[in-house]
Formats: C-alpha cells, sequence, structure tokens
C-alpha cells in the first residue's frame, strides 16, 4: 500500500470533517494509505505570509520537514494549505539563504528542511498518483446522469507557470467522468469563490459566489463538487442570503469530489460524511439510483 | 627571421579613450614590447579614417612593416578596413590582426586603470599571435547565374521577378499548390485600402508567364549541395495527379468531385473545397492538386470522377514523388511566417467560444471572394454583429507566449476596424496595449479611425467569456479589461471579438535553417548577417533572406526586402565569380581516424565523408572558418587556417603576459 504524509489542516478538524472522512475512506479503497503528519501546525492560511513571510515560511517548513523525516510525499486536501506548501517548498528551493536561515530555526526540533519532498494536492493525488484508470476499475455503482460541475477554486493552479494549462485545466473533469458523472462545461470554474472576503467585504463576495452559482446552474449543474472547504463553505452555505439579495432560486448542493467518489466506489454515505451539508443532496443521487435502475 | 610589427591604437573619439588611457597604452606596447619585434607604436584619434589607414600604409612602406596589429573596435566591423589598407600598401591582408579594445574593453568596464592594463593585455595577446600569421590567397569561385527562390510570398514573388526581369534564370519553389502566400488571403491592405487580390494578383501572373522563372509549386527543397556558386539543390515534385502537359484549368475536375473537404489552409478552417481543388480563382498555377489523403479514388478505390469528366485527360493516378536536382548559384529564402496559434490562450476563448476569430479568419470573412462572400457575420452565417472588440498583441508583446512586437497587429487592427464600422455600422472596441503606427501614412490611418469613432480602450484584454452577470450580457461574448487610461475594470459584452494574432515563425524554420546552414534567433526567425547593414544575407555565403522569415514586417517591407535580396543577387551574378576568405579548416588525411564525430558537427554541411579512403575532407568552400570541427576532432587532424594551436596558444601567452619576460626575438 502506497503511504503519503497526509496535513489535514485545520478545517478538517471540524467544519470539513466530512472532507476528511471522505479523502480517508476513498484513498484506502484505492490503496493508498494517507498517514496523519504527528505534530502538524497550522499552514500560515491566507494571512499571516502578509504579516510576516519568514514565520510563515518557517510555519511550512516545519511540516514539509516532518514529511522529509518520514520519507513520504506530503498531501493536502485544502487548496490553500496546498498552495502554502507547494509555495515554501518552492520558494526555498529558490533562496538558499533562507532555508538555511529557517533550518538553524527547525534544528531546536531536530528537524530539517531539504526541500526534496513533492507536495500533491489531494485532487492531484487521484488524478496523477492513483490515476483514473485505476478509478475506473474499483469503481463499483458509476454516478451515471448526474450532471456536476467541477470546481477547481483559484489556489490549486494558481499562480503557477509550470503547469500545463492553467487557464482551462480539465483533469477535474477527467475524474468525474471517470466515475461515471457527467461534468459540465461552465466558463467560471477557475474562479476565485471569494475566500476570506466573506469576512471582510461581504457585498463583494456574495457578488463573486452569484455569479459562480449561477454560471453553473445556468450551465446545467446538479451538483457542484469542490476541493477546498473554504470554497465549500462559500458556495453552499450563502445561498438562501444571495437568493434574498439578487431574488434568485439557488439551492444546489455543494459537496467535496472525494464524497463523490466513494458512492462510486460503494461506500456508505454515513462513511463519507453525507447527511451533514445544509442543502442536501439526497434528491440529485436519487436520481441516479432511478437512472441505474 | 624576425618580424617588424607595428601596434596602432585607436581613441575612436571617445569611445576607447575615455575608459582606457590608450597614451600610456601606446607607450608600453612600444617599450615593453619592443623585444617581441613591436618597431613602433602609434595612436590615433580614429584609425579608420582615412588618415589613419595612410598612416599604416606610409608606415609598411617607409619602415618595412611585416605585421600590424590593430587595437580598434570589433573584427566585425573593421577588420576588412584595415586588411584593404595592408594591403594597398603591399602587405598580404591577413597579416593584419585587429585586436577589440572597444566592445571588448572600454564599452564593458568603467575601471580607467583596470582598463588600461586589459588593454595592455589584449593588445600583447595580438602580437604574438599575429608572428605566427602567413600569408593568404583568397579563394575564388565562379557563380551559376540561375537563383533559387524559396517561397512564393509576395517577398519571394518579388525576389523571383527582379531576378528574371534582369535576365537570369530563377527557381522558385513553394510548398502550396499556388503562389500567393499569405497576401492572397487578405482583403484589404493597410492603410490605403486598396484590394490586396488586385494589386497581388498582377505579380502572380507575371512569375507564370516568366519565360526566366522555372515556378514548382507543391514542391519543397530536400537536400541543398554545394557552395556559393554552385549549389546543386534537390527539389521534391509532390505528385499533383494533374498532367500539367494537359490540363487547361478549367475547373470541371473540381466541380464533379463529389469529396468535400475543410480547407485548412487557405481559408482557414472557414469553409470546404474538394479533394481535387486550386486553393483560389486566381490561384498561379492554375492547374488543380489532388489531395491524396481525402480522395475516394485512393482511399476507397473507386470514383476516379475527375478523370472520367476531364475534357483533356489530364488526370493521371500514376504519378509519384519526383526529385529534381538543379544547380544555382545563390539561395534567396522567403519562407514567411505562422499565425499565432490562438488556442494557446485558452482565456481568450478561441475554440470555444464560436464568435472570437483570429485575425486570418477575419480576413477571409471580409474577403468577397471568401465564405460569406464578403458579409461580416457571426458563426450562424447569417446575423450581422452590432458589437465588434479586436484584441491587439495576443501572442505578442507576452512573456508568456512570444515576447516581441508583430509589428503589424496594430495596422491590422485598425484595418478591421474601419471594415466593421463601414460594412456594418457596428460599434467598435479596440483593445489595445501601445498604438505601434511608424511608418508612411500610418498615424494618418490611426487617426482617421479616431474620427471615424471607433472606440480605444487602453489595456490587455484579461479574459474573454460567455458567463453573463447581467441580463445586457446574455447571449453576448464579455471582454473583461483593465481600462487604464482610467483605472477601471471593464467588461464590455460584444457580438464578435477579433483576435489580432502575432507572427510566428514557420513550425519547421529550424530544419529549414539547418537544410541551407542557416541559424535561428531566439525566437525561431532566421538570423542575418547583421541586424542594421545587413540585414538580408546571413552567415552562410550565397544563401540571403527576405520578408518575414527573417522577422516580423508588413508587405512594403517585405517587397522591400524580396528586392534588395535580388539586386545582392544580381551584383554577385555580374561578377561572375567571388572571392572567398581564406579562413578555412583543412583535413590533415594521414592523422583522420575516419571516426566522423566531426561530420554532424558542421553548421554549415561542408563537411564530406569519402567512404572509399574513410577520410573526412572540408569543402574550403562551404567552410565558413568557424572552429567547431577543428576544436572537436579527437585527432587533431583538422587545421584552421589562421586559428592554428601555435597562434591560439600564443595569443593566450600574450594576454597573460607571459612574453613580457620572453626571451627577445632574434633580430
Amino acid at each position: 500500500m502506497k503511504e503519503y504524509a497526509y496535513f489535514p489542516g485545520c478545517s478538517l478538524e471540524k467544519m470539513a470533517i466530512s472532507y476528511n472522512h471522505s479523502a480517508l475512506e476513498t484513498t484506502y479503497k484505492l490503496g493508498v494509505n494517507l498517514k496523519e503528519i504527528e505534530d502538524w501546525n497550522c499552514c500560515g492560511a491566507t494571512a499571516y505570509f502578509h504579516v510576516d513571510e519568514l514565520l510563515a515560511y518557517t510555519l511550512g517548513a516545519r511540516n514539509l520537514a516532518m514529511a522529509e523525516k518520514e520519507g513520504l510525499d506530503l498531501v493536502a486536501p485544502c487548496s490553500g494549505c496546498y498552495k502554502n506548501m507547494f509555495f515554501t517548498q518552492v520558494h526555498l528551493n529558490h533562496d538558499p539563504d533562507l532555508k538555511e536561515h529557517i533550518n538553524a530555526a527547525l534544528e531546536e526540533d531536530n528537524l530539517q528542511f531539504t526541500g526534496n519532498t513533492t507536495v500533491h494536492h489531494l485532487l492531484d493525488l487521484f488524478v496523477n498518483e492513483i490515476g483514473l484508470e485505476k478509478i475506473k476499475e474499483t469503481v463499483k455503482q458509476p454516478l451515471t446522469g448526474l450532471r456536476v460541475a467541477p470546481y477547481y477554486g483559484c489556489q490549486i493552479l494558481r499562480p503557477r507557470k509550470d503547469h500545463e494549462d492553467v487557464e482551462n485545466p480539465s483533469f477535474f473533469e477527467g475524474l468525474l467522468s471517470a466515475i461515471g458523472a457527467t461534468p459540465i462545461d461552465y466558463a467560471l470554474k477557475m474562479k476565485c469563490c471569494g475566500g476570506s472576503l466573506l469576512i471582510t467585504s461581504r457585498p463583494a463576495a456574495f457578488s463573486m459566489v452569484h455569479n459562480l452559482l449561477k454560471n453553473a446552474v445556468d450551465n446545467g449543474a446538479e451538483v457542484i463538487a469542490t476541493a477546498c472547504p473554504l470554497c465549500q463553505i462559500n458556495l453552499e452555505c450563502y445561498q438562501q442570503q444571495i437568493n434574498r439579495e439578487f431574488n434568485t432560486h439557488f439551492s444546489v448542493p455543494v459537496v467535496y469530489f472525494t464524497q463523490l467518489v466513494g458512492l462510486a466506489l460503494g461506500i456508505k454515505p454515513k462513511r463519507l460524511g453525507l447527511g451533514k451539508e445544509f442543502i442536501s443532496p439526497k434528491k440529485a443521487f436519487e436520481a441516479i439510483a432511478t437512472a441505474t435502475g | 627571421m624576425g618580424e617588424k610589427i607595428g601596434v596602432y591604437v585607436c581613441h575612436c573619439g571617445t569611445n576607447i579613450a575615455g575608459t582606457v588611457d590608450v597614451e600610456d597604452v601606446t607607450r608600453w606596447s612600444g617599450n615593453l614590447l619592443k623585444h617581441r619585434g613591436v618597431v613602433l607604436a602609434r595612436d590615433y584619434k580614429f584609425m579608420c579614417s582615412s588618415l589613419g589607414q595612410e598612416l599604416i600604409e606610409k608606415d609598411i612602406q617607409e619602415l618595412g612593416l611585416t605585421r600590424v596589429v590593430v587595437a580598434a573596435c570589433s573584427p566585425h566591423l573593421h577588420e576588412k578596413t584595415f586588411r584593404t589598407a595592408c594591403e594597398r600598401a603591399g602587405l598580404n591582408p591577413y597579416l593584419c590582426e585587429l585586436v577589440s579594445i572597444r566592445e571588448q574593453v572600454s564599452w564593458v568596464h568603467t575601471d580607467k586603470t583596470a582598463a588600461t592594463e586589459k588593454s595592455k593585455a589584449v593588445i600583447s595577446g595580438g602580437v604574438e599571435r599575429v608572428i605566427h600569421h602567413e600569408p593568404l590567397e583568397p579563394l575564388h569561385v565562379p557563380i551559376h547565374p540561375a537563383t533559387l527562390v524559396v517561397g512564393g510570398g509576395i517577398a519571394g514573388i518579388q525576389a523571383a521577378l527582379e531576378l528574371a526581369d534582369a535576365g537570369y534564370p530563377v527557381y522558385l519553389v513553394e510548398r502550396e499548390p499556388s503562389i500567393g502566400g499569405h497576401m492572397a488571403q487578405f482583403d484589404k491592405t493597410f492603410p490605403t485600402l486598396d484590394c490586396s487580390a488586385c494589386i497581388l494578383t498582377p505579380k502572380m501572373v507575371q512569375v507564370g508567364n516568366h519565360p526566366n522563372i522555372k515556378l514548382m509549386t507543391w514542391a519543397e527543397v530536400t537536400k541543398v549541395d554545394g557552395y556559393v556558386g554552385n549549389f546543386q539543390v534537390t527539389i521534391l515534385q509532390k505528385p499533383r495527379y494533374v498532367n500539367t502537359e494537359l490540363c487547361t484549368g478549367c475547373g470541371i475536375c473540381q466541380e464533379k468531385c463529389p469529396k468535400k473537404v475543410r480547407d485548412e489552409v487557405f481559408e482557414v478552417g472557414l469553409t470546404n473545397r474538394k479533394a481535387i481543388y486550386t486553393p483560389f480563382p486566381q490561384a498561379v498555377p492554375n492547374y488543380p492538386v489532388l489531395d491524396k489523403d481525402t480522395c475516394t479514388y485512393f482511399l476507397k478505390g473507386k470514383c476516379k470522377a475527375c478523370e472520367i469528366f476531364c475534357p483533356t485527360g489530364a488526370i493521371d493516378f500514376t504519378q509519384e514523388d519526383e526529385y529534381i536536382t538543379v544547380p544555382v548559384g545563390n539561395m534567396i529564402l522567403a519562407t514567411g511566417y505562422d499565425l499565432f496559434d490562438a488556442h494557446r490562450i485558452p482565456q481568450y476563448g478561441y475554440g470555444r467560444l464560436s464568435n472570437v476569430y483570429t485575425s486570418l479568419e477575419f480576413e477571409r470573412l471580409c474577403n468577397a471572394a471568401g465564405p460569406t462572400n464578403g458579409n461580416i457575420v457571426l458563426r450562424d452565417g447569417v446575423t450581422k454583429p452590432k458589437s465588434v472588440a479586436i484584441a491587439h498583441c495576443v501572442g505578442s508583446r507576452d512573456e508568456n507566449y512570444n515576447s516581441y512586437c508583430s509589428a503589424i497587429c496594430c495596422m491590422q487592427s485598425l484595418k478591421f476596424a474601419h471594415l466593421v464600422k463601414e460594412r456594418t455600422g457596428a460599434e467598435v472596441y479596440n483593445c489595445y496595449i501601445d498604438i505601434r503606427t511608424p511608418a508612411k501614412g500610418y498615424e494618418e490611418f490611426y487617426k482617421r479611425l479616431l474620427e471615424e469613432g471607433t472606440h480605444f480602450i487602453r489595456g490587455k484584454i484579461a479574459e474573454i467569456t460567455n458567463a453573463a452577470r447581467t441580463t445586457e450580457e446574455e447571449g453576448k461574448v464579455i471582454v473583461q479589461v483593465e481600462d487604464t487610461l482610467i483605472g477601471k475594470q471593464r467588461r464590455v459584452p460584444v457580438d464578435m471579438v477579433i483576435l489580432s494574432c502575432g507572427l510566428e515563425p514557420r513550425n519547421d524554420a529550424k530544419e529549414v535553417a539547418h537544410l541551407f546552414g542557416l541559424s535561428c534567433s531566439a525566437d525561431g526567425w532566421l538570423i542575418e548577417k547583421h541586424p542594421k547593414l545587413d540585414p538580408l544575407a546571413t552567415m552562410t555565403e550565397g544563401v540571403f533572406i527576405a520578408g518575414c522569415a527573417q522577422g516580423p514586417k508588413d508587405i512594403p517591407a517585405s517587397v522591400s526586402q524580396g528586392a534588395a535580396a535580388a539586386a545582392r543577387v544580381l551584383g554577385r551574378i555580374q561578377q561572375g565569380e567571388i572571392a572567398l576568405e581564406p579562413v578555412r579548416a583543412t583535413v590533415d588525411e594521414t592523422r583522420c581516424s575516419g571516426c566522423r564525430i566531426c561530420n554532424d558537427l558542421c553548421p554549415f554541411n561542408a563537411i564530406i565523408f569519402h567512404e572509399d579512403r574513410l577520410v573526412t575532407e572540408v569543402n574550403p568552400a562551404l567552410c565558413q572558418g568557424c572552429g567547431t570541427c577543428v576544436a572537436a576532432c579527437p585527432a587533431g587532424a583538422i587545421f584552421g587556417t589562421g586559428f592554428s594551436n601555435e597562434q591560439i596558444l600564443s595569443q593566450i601567452e600574450g594576454l597573460l603576459l607571459l612574453n613580457v619576460a620572453l626571451e627577445p626575438v632574434p633580430a
């Protein structure tokens, strides 16, 4: 069984616990062991890099150093965690002085950051490490006919220049097709969900979420699949308020992609954390059951 | 026998003297290199002036100098000047050495003391080297009067006509079924708005009828042997499956052919052609080409409708590839450009959003002979756009794609804006980074557009999307752009977007460059001999470049280059022979082990391997004296004239000032 160092991040402890459960269940079923890093710390989130770069990089470097100690590549399910860890790795590999400086601090903890692990997003693990062929083979109940909007969000691919197609990727669609669902095409799949703007500027964030929901629903989405806890919350939890504000009638379920994969692999909904949503996907899922008989 | 060496140090105004203490360098050379044979050292304000040159000539004649070292600019600029001066005074020109204390010293340093010391070392190196120079004689080769022109776009057409009109034979090779190039696809030309076909087709006809032009379309050059004056070029004539002796160009075969194929080349995918076709009505030559890959007969073994209906029996299914070898003295490459592939910028939606067009698609849309008979309509084929946005700099001036400016897109976009306005009355939005209209009549055209009421938004488009936010945006293509003049983000909903795509080197430019012994710049364009003073010649003698193959340019510039390249070739032909630099590599056959390591390294294809004797030989007329093979030869069997080991090692000793302590050269 292939093993990875798992960095769940704070959201998956409580708020996005269903993402955590479904991630562990599905990867286990696909022959991958996610070994949680024992004493992981905060990734720095959005704010810390603007407050104190040195300390923010140190946070990331410590997590990476712990994965290195285990000799494992690191997997992060949250896009924010992933971005911070990925860029810490890239940045420190380009700045040997800073790396040395941080390593002096890590030494207190008997840790050493060399920068030789690979950082994967959980979605990347499914698509490129496990592979779509393997997933297709393992699928028990294909989600035939379910029209899913793959929502990439911004931080999985941005800001990057080394990825083949940062502007119009299609690997999420590929994963959804592999589990039998129908990925829908919509223009805003890469647009920001508003992130933490919901705290600082509600009208701006609402307008962004509204555009996203409208674009997905207009193009026939029954369910929106996300790969990040913050995206999930922003898209799901504010639909009522947005309906009041914009005079709309959104009621579209927003689930984690791992929950969809889990269903297709035949894992019980409860083990995938399903049933904790504000907007239940039950109706959409029932349609598959009737479609497949 | 000791040499009598003269050292001349140039001030180059303040170019050198500003950073180097020229007087000190001169004094030092005269005193400390005396024991190495330096009999005099002089400095002068401008050595390259006629007075400076006379100084050298006088010294040679009066003092009997046997070697000359000039410390001035790069040999690229004035080596020839000083060699010629020596020759006039009766000294073999190759006994003169020019060392660079400008490009390699004064221009790159600021510390005067250090620069002065470095100049001394550079001169000392030159002195040590020149001691080992030998008198050389240039190589004279005759020039064959025929010329090969590759590429039948406007630059190639112009070059071919100039040469042919002067009375010399030309082989014009074109890859497509017809000559005309990109210009034949355009509707109007900026800034005068004359019809592109109307000004181009008379020239095409002239080419087709010219007794001195052997036109070979649907053909490609596959091999180039020989050297300047005496090239042997092998051309692949692809089978047309049409006997051109019998064909009258009546067009019945195209009418009767039942197979429709998307025309990806001339009509850029907007409409269909037949499997047997001429790309456009005014094609030259007017014989059709049968496309084997799509022809029903070749795919399924039956049909032959074209053969059945051809009134002259010109269809010939038995034709095969034919290789023709022709002798030519010079070659002009006018291979043109490819349009930037707009799919590479997915956020601009090309290929995804149906009403986003490339510039070449729009040219066809405007063209009266195009798929819509010149009606500017959306992809549905009927709706006239009420608003059109034009994106400048697509794939150009963009670090992610090509960082260069494609030179033609601003004027092209202005032309599009005018045509849209004139023919549809639509609102037009030009989204630009900077407007660049630097040629004759161009700025006036821009002014005219401003007066016509076209909207200009200064900002690079971030995104083109169909995700509507408001009801006005529903069903439209929305252009998201920062208007940097008012400092605001704008969303402009329009019916149609035209992407003014940049120009790129041909996708096979590298292979073509290799075939003709040329090289490509970092951006992929063919490299000229000198960017300012010799943009037509290349580092390979006898090969010239013209038009967009050399870099993005508009029609007038392409025509000028085509004509100028022809003039260069004519000069050569009329001289009858050419003197080649004697700096060449030669192989000592007794030491050559036949390992062939050098064979593939030669950038000029000058190395021949003799299978019978298992030794390598360098063709002296093709060799450009680059020295790659000399350095690579593991047996030390290749000797570079003018760059012998002795010369190089002595120069290094000189640079290290080891000679200052050396024994005096016996007088």
